[in-house]
């Protein structure tokens, strides 16, 4: 949304591995895809999506099976929707707003049905 | 880990380093960076034992490279940017005289990875284009198991779908036990691939860093407005993107380009935040 921005890619990593989990893949307690395919699938370095998959850790969005490899947790979507919230909240809605600003769009214009 | 201490090189009367301190612990894949002339290539044949430091130590794993010692030599590859390649020979007889030195060859890899480059492991080198010849040189590289990978110029002639499939390659067969160097100017066929990053100048190593440290020190701002404070801007169809010192911590996509030439342009202020 911030023109500006555009995140590192781990976290574009990330939140792509963050949209799917949403979508159900995978589903809860099943496994996920291991950092080698997704790394092998971006054409990225192993070690980039290994932190990628460190932050879902870290947020409790998967677990880890020591030498099985990493699983969705069963409250992932729960998890995901959350940041997602806040991300949309914190960052994509002030821009929204200050856009709206400069264009002269009114809140009420928003509400019509063809515009959205 | 190769260990470079200290070390003072040079061409007859030329001097390429002087006094440079480099380490590259096993795990990761580096790029190394640098203009014209600056002495990629030659550091990278100081590390195979191909040019011999006037001064100071190369080392891999404690083995002084330039002593050429088999156990030395077995656990590295160098793939130059051009290989002369025996117009008769093939791929596979090319392997094949390169196998009893490597211990770890694997010809099933080799193969497997010929498949994925589509190219024939029994046609002759003088029937292939450059860019066919050295797909098989990278198939060969990557299918001797060294622990160490050189690579010179490597998406050098590839075309546009092989680059693809040379990073997928790279991610796919590099383990913790590796340690990979890139040296390119080339930075979009490897941008996401290489890290950490290592530019060098005459005499001096400017930046030796990884990616994550490189997006702490410093922010990649896409399509706004020129920067006063920017260490390096330029106009893209989208604005300017800015290099600025990242005062807010908050992380952005790094672009190679655009780092390499804040980092030539600010070689004192770089040094400081990267202190």
């Amino acid at each position: 949304m911030d023109f500006r921005k555009q995140k590192s890619i781990y976290q574009q990593i990330a939140d792509r591995l963050m949209d799917q989990l949403v979508a159900g893949m995978p589903a809860a307690d099943e496994r996920m895809p291991s950092v080698r395919d997704v790394a092998v699938a971006y054409g990225v370095n192993p070690n980039t999506v290994m932190r990628s998959f460190d932050y879902l850790q870290q947020e409790g969005i998967i677990y880890n099976r020591r030498g099985v490899g990493y699983f969705a947790s069963a409250d992932a979507k729960d998890k995901i929707l959350a940041i997602q919230r806040r991300e949309f909240l914190e960052e994509d809605l002030p821009l929204i707003r200050q856009r709206m600003k400069q264009l002269g769009i009114s809140i009420d214009e928003l509400t019509l049905d063809d515009v959205i | 880990m190769i260990e470079i201490r200290n070390l003072d090189f040079s061409y007859r009367k030329m001097p390429v380093f002087s006094g440079i301190n480099l380490t590259f612990p096993e795990g990761s894949i580096y790029g190394l960076l640098g203009e014209n002339g600056v002495g990629k290539t030659t550091l990278l044949k100081l590390i195979c034992g191909l040019q011999r430091p006037t001064v100071g130590t190369c080392t891999i794993d404690g083995l002084t490279c330039h002593d050429r010692r088999p156990e030395m030599l077995q656990r590295i590859v160098f793939l130059p940017d051009e290989v002369l390649l025996p117009d008769n020979s093939t791929p596979r007889k090319y392997v094949d005289e390169l196998a009893p030195f490597y211990p770890n060859f694997a010809i099933g890899t080799f193969l497997h990875l010929m498949q994925e480059l589509e190219v024939e492991p029994d046609r002759k080198f003088r029937e292939m284009s450059f860019g066919q010849q050295k797909k098989s040189l990278i198939a060969a590289s990557l299918s001797l198991g060294t622990d160490y990978v050189l690579f010179d110029e490597p998406t050098n002639g590839l075309d546009i779908p092989s680059k693809a499939q040379f990073r997928a390659i790279l991610s796919r067969r590099f383990e913790e036990r590796n340690t990979i160097i890139i040296s390119t100017h080339q930075v979009k066929d490897v941008e996401n691939l290489i890290d950490p990053i290592v530019i060098l100048s005459h005499n001096a190593v400017l930046l030796d860093a990884p990616v994550q440290k490189i997006t702490e020190k410093l922010f990649f701002e896409y399509g706004g407005e020129k920067r006063d404070d920017a260490l390096y801007s330029e106009l893209l169809p989208g604005g300017y993107m800015n290099v600025v010192a990242n005062e807010r911590g908050e992380e952005s996509q790094l672009n190679i380009e655009a780092l390499f030439n804040a980092v030539l342009r600010n070689k004192e202020r770089i040094k400081e935040l990267f202190a």
